[in-house]
Formats: C-alpha cells, sequence, structure tokens
C-alpha cells in the first residue's frame, strides 16, 4: 500500500495547520490536517507554497517530522534571511492556510523491513526526518538496535529533546554540541569527526544501515568517514540540507 | 553556494517525470559513474537548477522553469530509471 | 492562482529614495546573494590567463601581465534576474576596451567562456565604451572565489548572469549564439530596464 502511495500524481492542496509548538528559540514544528494525504513513509519530505498578495511566490521543502499514522507534522528553523522560515515560525498560525504537495521521496526512507542496526546521524534540523524514523520504529514495534548521533550547537539547538532524552527501547542517543556545552557537560564537544564515530558508530562488521541528514558540508564529512571506517557506501543513505535549512 | 543532492528536487523531478524519481539509477554520459539521483549533486541559482554528476562534475540535467513552462536538458546523462 | 498565504509578502520593499535606480520589478538588498550552477573553481594564479579574440588569433594574459594593465575604480549598481538589484558596488578592474585594444577589436558578438564551463553571450558594442570590465576585486578586497575570483566579467547594465564569474576567455564571433542560461530561455540581450528576463519578452 505504500507502494502505490508512492507512486501517485503528486498535487498541490491547502491544508490547515492545527497547532504550532515550539521547539527551541528558533525551532516550530506545525501540526497540520491535510484532506487529501496518502499517507507517507518515515523520512520523506512535502513541499511548501507560499503566495503573496502581489502573487510573489516563494517554495520550500521541509521533512516530514511525525511517523507514519500521526497527524502531518513538519519542523521548521527559522533562519537569518529566510522569508520563508520567518513567515512559518514566527506568523503562521493555528487555523491558517497552508499550501503543500507530498509526500515526497523514495530514497531516504526506512521502513522496519529494512533491518539494522540502525545508524542515525543528524546534524541541526537534520534531525527532523529521523525523528520520523525513530517515532516510526517505535511505533512499528521494531527492536532493530539504533545508534542516533546527534551534532547541535548548543544544548538549547537540540530540537525534540524531551522525546530524544526518553528515546526508546533499543535506541541510544548520543549528543555532540559544537558550539557551547552546559557547565558540568560530559558529552561530545566537537563536530562529528572520524574520532568520534570510531567511539560510537556500530562496527562495519555489523553491516549497519546509516542515514546522514543535516547541511551538505556535515553531511559530507560524516558519510567519509563511515565510508573510510568501513561502510559500503551503497549503505549510507544522505540527505544534504541547502543554506536554506530545508531541502 | 553549497550543492545539495536530489532529495531536494524530490518534487520537481515527480512534477517532471510523472514519478518518484529519487531512488531511480543514473549514469553520467561523461564518466560513466552510477548514482540513484538522489546522490548526484543539485545547484539551485534560483535562474534554475543544475544536477551534476558528483565525481567528474559534468552538468547531468538542466530544469529551467520559466512562467509556466519547465524546460527540461537530459543531455549529460548517458541513462535514467 | 493559487490561494494567497494570510500575512505573507516578500522580504523587501523599495524605499521610495532608490526610484529611478532600480529597474522594474527589482527590490535592493543589501546583501551579496551567492548563486551558482556549480563548484566553485580554484585556479592558481600562476595558471591563470585570460584571452581575448577569435578563436586561434586570441592575446592571452598571464595574471601578473594582466594586473601589469591600466586599472579603473568603478561604483556600479547590479539587477539579478531574480529580481534583487544591489547598489553602489565598488569594483576594480580591467577594461574591456582595453583589453579589445590590445588585442585588436574584431568581431560584434562575443561569448564570455569561465572555469566550470559556464558561458554567456553578450554583443561586442555592450562590452566597449567604458560598460565592462574584467573585474579582480569587490570592495577593496581581491575578488573572493564565491563571488567569481580570480577575476569575473562586469556588465552591470545588463543583468547580472552577464557577468560570467571565473572569466577565462572572451571570444569574438560573427554570431550572438546562446550561453548557458540563454540557451535554456533566458533572454539573448537582458536589459534589465526593459525587464528582458526570458526569450520573448
Amino acid at each position: 500500500m505504500a507502494g502505490t502511495a508512492l507512486r501517485r500524481r503528486l498535487t498541490w492542496q491547502v491544508a490547515k495547520v492545527s497547532a504550532v509548538t515550539v521547539e527551541t528559540a528558533s525551532v516550530r514544528t506545525l501540526t497540520l490536517e491535510v484532506p487529501d494525504w496518502p499517507g507517507h513513509q518515515a523520512g520523506q519530505h512535502l513541499d511548501i507554497r507560499l503566495t503573496g498578495e502581489d502573487g510573489y511566490v516563494a517554495e520550500r521543502s521541509y521533512s516530514i517530522a511525525s511517523a507514519p499514522g500521526e497527524p502531518v507534522a513538519i519542523t521548521v528553523e527559522r533562519l537569518d534571511d529566510g522569508e520563508v522560515s520567518l513567515y512559518l515560525t514566527d506568523e503562521l498560525r493555528t487555523g491558517d492556510d497552508l499550501e503543500l504537495r507530498g509526500p515526497i521521496g523514495g530514497y531516504f526512507v526506512w521502513e522496519p523491513g529494512n533491518g539494522g542496526p540502525l545508524l542515525l546521524l543528524a546534524g541541526g534540523s537534520g534531525i527532523v526526518p529521523l525523528r520520523s524514523v525513530l517515532r516510526h520504529r517505535e511505533r512499528a514495534g521494531s527492536t532493530v538496535p539504533v545508534r542516533l548521533v546527534y551534532s547541535s550547537r548548543t544544548l538549547n539547538d537540540v530540537i525534540y529533546r524531551a522525546e530524544l532524552d526518553r528515546p526508546a527501547s533499543g535506541v541510544e542517543v548520543i549528543y555532540t554540541l559544537t558550539r557551547s556545552q552546559p557547565p558540568g557537560w560530559s558529552g561530545y564537544a566537537r563536530r562529528a569527526d572520524a574520532a568520534l564515530l570510531a567511539e560510537v558508530a556500530w562496527p562495519a562488521a555489523a553491516m549497519p544501515l546509516a542515514y546522514v541528514c543535516g547541511p551538505t558540508s556535515f553531511v559530507e564529512a560524516v558519510s567519509q568517514a563511515l565510508v573510510q571506517s568501513g561502510y559500503p557506501p551503497e549503505r549510507i543513505k544522505t540527505e544534504r540540507f541547502g543554506a536554506t535549512g530545508g531541502t | 553556494m553549497e550543492a545539495v543532492d536530489g532529495n531536494a528536487i524530490g518534487g520537481l523531478l515527480t512534477e517532471v517525470f510523472g514519478t518518484e524519481m529519487t531512488d531511480a539509477a543514473s549514469v553520467c554520459g561523461s564518466c560513466g559513474a552510477a548514482r540513484l539521483v538522489a546522490e548526484l549533486a543539485v545547484y539551485r541559482p534560483a535562474l534554475g537548477t543544475v544536477v551534476r554528476c558528483r565525481s567528474c562534475d559534468s552538468v547531468l540535467m538542466v530544469f529551467v522553469k520559466i512562467h509556466d513552462r519547465t524546460c527540461v536538458d537530459l543531455l549529460g546523462l548517458a541513462t535514467l530509471g | 492562482m493559487s490561494p494567497v498565504s494570510r500575512g505573507f509578502h516578500r522580504r523587501r520593499q523599495d524605499p521610495a529614495e532608490n526610484a529611478g535606480r532600480v529597474p522594474p520589478g527589482q527590490y535592493v538588498t543589501k546583501d551579496f546573494p551567492v548563486l551558482s550552477a556549480g563548484p566553485t573553481p580554484h585556479t592558481a594564479l600562476d595558471r591563470w590567463t585570460f584571452s581575448i579574440g577569435r578563436l586561434g588569433q586570441q592575446k592571452t594574459w598571464s595574471w601578473a601581465e594582466f594586473r601589469a594593465l591600466p586599472t579603473q575604480k568603478v561604483t556600479v549598481d547590479i539587477h539579478c534576474v531574480t529580481k534583487w538589484s544591489k547598489l553602489d558596488t565598488a569594483w576594480q578592474g580591467v577594461s574591456v576596451d582595453t583589453l579589445l585594444e590590445a588585442a585588436g577589436h574584431d568581431g560584434p558578438f562575443a561569448m564570455a567562456r569561465c572555469d566550470g564551463g559556464y558561458t554567456t553571450n553578450v554583443p561586442v558594442a555592450d562590452l566597449t565604451g567604458g560598460k565592462a570590465w574584467v573585474a579582480y576585486a569587490y570592495d577593496g578586497q581581491p575578488l573572493t572565489a564565491e563571488h567569481g575570483g580570480p577575476a569575473r566579467l562586469l556588465v552591470p547594465h545588463l543583468y547580472f548572469w552577464k557577468s560570467a564569474k571565473w572569466v577565462r576567455s572572451l571570444e569574438l564571433r560573427d554570431t550572438d549564439d546562446p550561453g548557458f542560461w540563454e540557451n535554456y530561455g533566458y533572454h539573448i540581450y537582458g536589459d534589465p530596464w526593459r525587464e528582458q528576463r526570458y526569450a520573448g519578452d
């Protein structure tokens, strides 16, 4: 059934914002009521289209933050120069319309049948599709072991922190804070480099499946390190976010 | 500007090809490198979308949307799908 | 038209004081967006050359020779087809008039060729008479690679896609063949004051 959902026509439709959740100072999760939603897979995204009064149109892509079966939700980080992200985080309210199309993506997806062990690597807002994977895994009752390595600037920038601090059984979460750390922090405090990954990643011999998502520079550095540690390239799935935060 | 990857143009590709394409196979017409579309390098300078081979940087696909028309150039590919 | 998104508007408005300097459909920005169709080339200066002329008869300068040519400092407004305009941008470079004089003027049209493979076409009449430069400095500093350094073409009276980054040659020719973006539907000439964004405009 998921297969046919992927292949149907991709058309724009108008959804309604049903909730706005504050995740961090600059990040919001928008829960959406989508009248004609065919369902989605963990890891997929949707496209948003905004139209101004003067006809000005802006489009962006955002990863779906919720698991299949949960109400559709996207998580948006407000970017300094981002006219779309600023609108979505600061202007949009419950009850507003939002034009979207989706779900999109057949590559950066995970189903329990794909197996593991899973290595999830998130840089900044790259956590969004991986959180969908984690929630899907839990709802599906999967016991595939997971290690999530999540790189953020500071602890206050960690999205979904309450949830990730209490991970499901079989899930290990490893934070690394690259810009500043709270007093007494005993966790990692640098970019996810080869040495850090050597300590926390599943060994290549375990035949893990890796999903890497975040800014391009993060994804390139981490994937290269994994390949050098013996991960076959075809067991590493990557999704690079541009400077705009979403894809 | 940093490149993103084929995931970023999933919607555009579905629009153009009528089906999900990020998990489709591609072969570079210049160097023969084989990659899934999701793994190709994508540049979006607002004038259009340029998809390049990650191995040799050759242009594989170009999409330019002008008014309601999309111009599609796939000449850099040896094969797609 | 799609439903209007309540409260959504374009980021910038044109202040009245810029009226007359801003072509139709443009907004003024203080940023300098980096837009590129490919990876940033990095050409070592000891390998960089610039050439001008018809194929087979080009005059070529090394970086040292190029930097020994008379230069000009200019402050110009630039206009991108994606609707942003940036006012009072300061550049330093060699006038294309100087380059053509040294090479021997020939050919009604030019194709700019660049590291990374980018091309754009410009009539020679739009490169002469003090209208164009090969610029190597911006805002008092050497032009950064992401903005087209070591040197880029600067043709401010046309849309900025004509100001080709990483330029290595101006090939003079008899026909106005389309360059990279022109080939895909952007206007063959690109006058911002007549809003010539796309072919047929």
